[in-house]
Order: structure tokens, then C-alpha cells, then sequence
């Protein structure tokens, strides 16, 4: 047996273990369900809300609050982070704003959301913005300026004429594995954010407002199922992302990746 | 015609308590079409600093240079440059890397990547042109960038310190493929070293500058042909002239 199915199979059987301890606890130890649900409860819980459809239209609404969210982080925060990389006099001007606008944390927006664009998808997906916005800039600007002299400079005497060219051919490729990573925190940040957003009542549906609903129905066994599944879309969002990323960036980057 | 001219160059670094490094100061000399040429000094006389201003990526405080007649404002493809530290560009293969200034003219693919094959088979590498940079080792990675440098058919080829990395032996072939290449490419060619074996073994002409500030302290020609045998009498004896000019300038400072 080599060490990667050992891995596997251990794995398993603590997964296994977990779930046969915690039932024990649940219905033993705890006996109440509104407590501590057990893995049978949760289980039924999980067929029926399948049944029932509305998983996978929350699922889909999420994801969907999530990638409006995204899309506009990177749409807006990967130029800035590259102006402000490359330009000083854009350094200047716009890192004053930046400083006073980071620290707000991506929740506090939430009113403002509502205000702004009612309950609706954008109202959503804006607060997720505000979560993932400062780390692609972030990691845009650092790789910005980070990128090796000599890369510049080779560029330049190779015929690079404009910015422009530099940036698109030499700043921008040297700079894509911190803006990968930077995308990677900004995913993890704003997923944190989807569930607070639509717990705190941006939107009507999604995975975290059907979270806060069933606590207040007191169904915690359901309250369960949108946790794991939750954890589940988190993890595999993150681990598509970095499997694309490392297939892109190992072919010349060898060993470390985002 | 790729002649080049320096006339009276000085430059002076800003430093932060508002005076001056002093880097260059008064530097005068020719290149002529298709030499090749040796800078070599003590370190910190400003050999790369000089280097730099004939390629346009540094601005002289003083003075100008010309080449083929033409004063030099900025970077220009028409003079390639060989950086000390490795510079490939490691997103990409080594192919596109030699292509990448043809790329930024404007060549078309195919066309461009036909020239590629053509310079890295020059410098020996064809049967890495799929590779990314990380898996040459340094000497190869310096063909490469040679090869990347030729590939935009420069008149002037600069080189700062292109071998310095370089184990003993790696080194010798280089320097020796390097004539090759220039034999078969005709380039003018400046090469900054800091081995006076090297500038021996390879220079139409040795320039020795002075310490700092820089300047051209003497012009040695070596009219021997090459290959050059560095083990005969003569090749000493340059090397020791060579030698103790930079000493003595060097104790003096
Ligand atoms: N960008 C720079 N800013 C300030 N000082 C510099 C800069 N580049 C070089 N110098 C200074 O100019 C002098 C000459 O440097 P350099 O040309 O690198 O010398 P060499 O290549 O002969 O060793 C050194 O004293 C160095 O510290
Ligand atoms: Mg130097």
C-alpha cells in the first residue's frame, strides 16, 4: 500500500469515527436535536431539503452573489492595483483613499448595500466586493512592484517602446503569480462575506439567508446541512481555482505556486 | 557603419543628503564598426554604469554618445544588451524568449519563430526552444539571452559581466563560442568584465577605466588572432600589465 492511499484510508476512517462519536454524543449524550442534531438527523434533513429543490437554487443564488462580487473585485481592483503599481503619481493620489477605505470591514457596507440596490442580487454581490476588492488590489500592486528590474529593463531594449507594452508583456506575466494568490485570499475573504451578507438580510435567498431562516424556523438540523454544504462549496471553489492556477503557472514556475 | 562615440561623458548619482556619486567623469572614446571591445576596472569605477548610457537606460549627466552618427535618448532594440544577472523572461519558453523582440516589432508567428530557431541553433540550444528557463542551467540560460539579444539584429551588442556567474570551465567555452558568433554576426561589441583573463583572451582592445570617478585611464590593443593561447608568454605578460594598472589605481584611491 503506498502512502497516498494510506493517507486516503485514514482519512476515511476519521471521518468515520467523527460521524459515529458524534451520533453517540447527539442522541446519548445530548438527546436533543434542537442542541445538537444528530448525523441521521442531518442526513434526513439534507434528502429532504433535496427533495424539496430549493438547495440548489440557494446554491445557485449564492454563487451567483459570489461571482458578481468577484467579477467586479478583479474588474476594478486588478487596473487599480496595476496603475498604482506602475504609476507613481497614481500611488500618490489614490493610496490616501485606499488607506482610509481598507480597514472598513466588508460587513460594515452592508446598509449602504441595501440602500443602494435594494434587496437584490447587486446589493448581494456588492458586499462580497467590498470584501474581495482590497486583497486583488493588494497582491495586484505588490506584484507590481515587485517585478524585477531586469525584466524592465530587458524589455526596454528588446523594443518595449510604451508602458503599455511593458506592463501587458513584461510586468504584467511577471506579476501573475502574487495577483493569483491575491485572487485566492479575495475568494476566501469573500465567501466569508456571501454568508454574513445574506444572513444580515441583503437578499432573500442564497445558502446564508437559509441558514439565519431555518435558525429561525429552529430547524438546526437543516442549519447543519447549509453549514457543511457551506464548508463544501468553499473548498471546492478554492481547490478548482488552484488547481487551474498551479496547471498554468508550474509549467515555468517550478515548485512554489500561489 | 555601428561605430560608437563617446564624447566627454560624466554622470553623477543623487543621493539622498542632497551631494552626488560621482560615477563617470570626462570619459572619451571611439568603438569602431565591428570591434571588439574590453571595459575593465576596479570595482565601482562605473563599467556597468557606462555600459548602461550606451544603452539608453541610464542618461549621462555630461557629454554625449553617438552611434552610427546618431545620439542615443533612450532603449532601442538596435542596441542589445546581455544583463550580468539572468533576465530571461520565465513565463516563457525559451523560443518565445528569443522571439520576443521580433515579437514587439510586429513579426508575424511563424515568421518570427523561424528567426528564433535560426539564433538559438547559433548558440547550440535547438534542442531546447521548448523549455522554460528554469530548467537551463546558468550558462545556458546566458546563450539564450545572447541569442534573444542577436535574434533583434542589433548593431551593437552590450554585455555586462555576461559570465560572471559561471564555473571556470563553463566560462572558457563561452567566451570561445562567443567569438564564433561574433565572427559569423559581425556585431561591434562592448564587454564589461572583471577578468583580465577574459578581456585578454577576447578584446580587439582593452579599456582600462580609472576608480572613481571613472574615466578612461588606457587603451591597449591586442593585435594577436585568435584563438588566442592563454598560456604563451605574450598573453601573460598583457594580462599582467592589465593587471597592475588596475592594482595601482585601485591602492591609489
Ligand atoms: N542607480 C544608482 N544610484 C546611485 N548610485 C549608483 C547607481 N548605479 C551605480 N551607482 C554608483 O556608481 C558607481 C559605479 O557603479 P557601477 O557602474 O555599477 O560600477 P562597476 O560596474 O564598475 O562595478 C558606484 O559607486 C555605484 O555605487
Ligand atoms: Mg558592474
Amino acid at each position: 500500500m503506498n502512502r497516498q492511499t494510506q493517507k486516503r484510508l485514514l482519512g476515511v476512517a476519521a471521518l468515520v469515527i467523527a460521524a459515529v462519536i458524534w451520533q453517540i454524543i447527539a442522541e446519548y449524550v445530548v438527546g436533543r436535536s434542537f442542541i445538537l442534531p444528530s448525523v441521521t438527523d442531518v442526513a434526513s434533513a439534507f434528502v429532504n431539503l433535496l427533495g424539496s429543490g430549493t438547495l440548489l437554487a440557494d446554491l445557485t443564488a449564492s454563487l451567483e452573489h459570489f461571482g458578481i462580487g468577484l467579477i467586479a473585485a478583479l474588474l476594478l481592483g486588478v487596473p487599480i492595483g496595476i496603475l498604482m503599481g506602475w504609476f507613481r503619481v497614481a500611488d500618490f493620489l489614490l493610496d490616501p483613499i485606499i488607506e482610509i477605505l481598507r480597514p472598513i470591514p466588508p460587513l460594515a457596507w452592508i446598509p449602504f448595500a441595501i440602500i443602494w440596490f435594494g434587496l437584490t442580487t447587486q446589493a448581494a454581490g456588492f458586499v462580497i466586493f467590498a470584501g474581495a476588492f482590497f486583497p486583488i488590489l493588494t497582491a495586484t500592486y505588490s506584484g507590481f512592484r515587485d517585478v524585477p528590474k531586469v525584466f524592465v529593463e530587458a524589455g526596454k531594449v528588446l523594443g518595449c517602446d510604451t508602458s503599455l507594452e511593458l506592463i501587458r508583456h513584461v510586468a504584467l506575466p511577471a506579476a501573475i503569480p502574487a495577483i493569483a494568490s491575491g485572487i485566492r485570499i479575495a475568494m476566501g475573504v469573500g465567501w466569508m462575506c456571501l454568508v454574513a451578507a445574506e444572513m444580515f438580510g441583503v437578499s432573500n435567498y442564497g445558502l446564508g439567508y437559509q441558514l439565519w431562516h431555518n435558525y429561525y424556523l429552529h430547524q438546526m438540523p437543516n442549519v447543519v446541512v447549509y453549514m457543511l454544504i457551506l464548508g463544501f462549496a468553499g473548498l471546492i471553489i478554492d481547490r478548482i481555482f488552484r488547481n487551474y492556477v498551479e496547471r498554468q503557472l508550474l509549467r515555468w514556475r517550478a515548485g512554489e505556486v500561489a | 557603419m555601428s561605430g560608437v562615440k563617446i564624447t566627454n561623458v560624466g554622470k553623477a548619482f543623487p543621493k539622498e543628503d542632497g551631494t552626488a556619486t560621482q560615477a563617470l567623469a570626462g570619459v572619451n572614446l571611439e568603438i569602431r564598426d565591428e570591434e571588439f571591445v574590453c571595459l575593465v576596472g576596479p570595482s565601482g569605477c562605473g563599467k556597468t554604469t557606462l555600459l548602461r548610457i550606451i544603452a539608453g537606460l541610464e542618461t549621462a549627466t555630461t557629454g554625449d554618445v553617438t552611434v552610427d552618427g546618431r545620439p542615443v535618448t533612450g532603449p532601442d532594440p538596435k542596441r542589445g544588451m546581455v544583463f550580468q544577472e539572468y533576465s530571461l523572461f520565465p513565463w516563457r519558453r525559451v523560443i518565445d524568449n528569443v522571439a520576443f523582440g521580433l515579437e514587439m516589432k510586429g513579426v508575424g508567428k511563424e515568421e518570427r519563430r523561424k528567426t528564433a530557431d535560426r539564433y538559438l541553433e547559433m548558440v547550440g540550444l535547438s534542442q531546447f526552444r521548448d523549455a522554460y528557463p528554469y530548467e537551463l542551467s546558468g550558462g545556458m540560460r546566458q546563450r539564450v539571452a545572447i541569442a534573444r539579444a542577436l535574434a533583434n539584429d542589433p548593431d551593437v551588442l552590450l554585455m555586462d559581466e555576461p559570465f560572471g556567474a559561471l564555473d571556470a570551465q563553463t566560462r572558457n567555452r563561452m567566451q570561445r563560442e562567443l567569438l564564433s558568433l561574433w565572427e559569423q554576426t559581425k556585431k561591434t561589441i562592448v564587454f564589461v568584465t572583471h577578468s583580465v583573463d577574459e578581456a585578454v583572451y577576447l578584446s580587439d582592445r582593452i579599456v582600462v577605466l580609472s576608480p572613481r570617478p571613472g574615466s578612461v585611464r588606457e587603451v591597449i590593443e591586442i593585435p594577436w588572432s585568435r584563438p588566442r593561447d592563454r598560456t604563451s608568454a605574450g598573453f601573460a605578460e598583457v594580462r599582467r600589465k592589465v593587471l597592475r594598472m588596475i592594482d595601482e589605481s585601485e591602492n591609489t584611491q
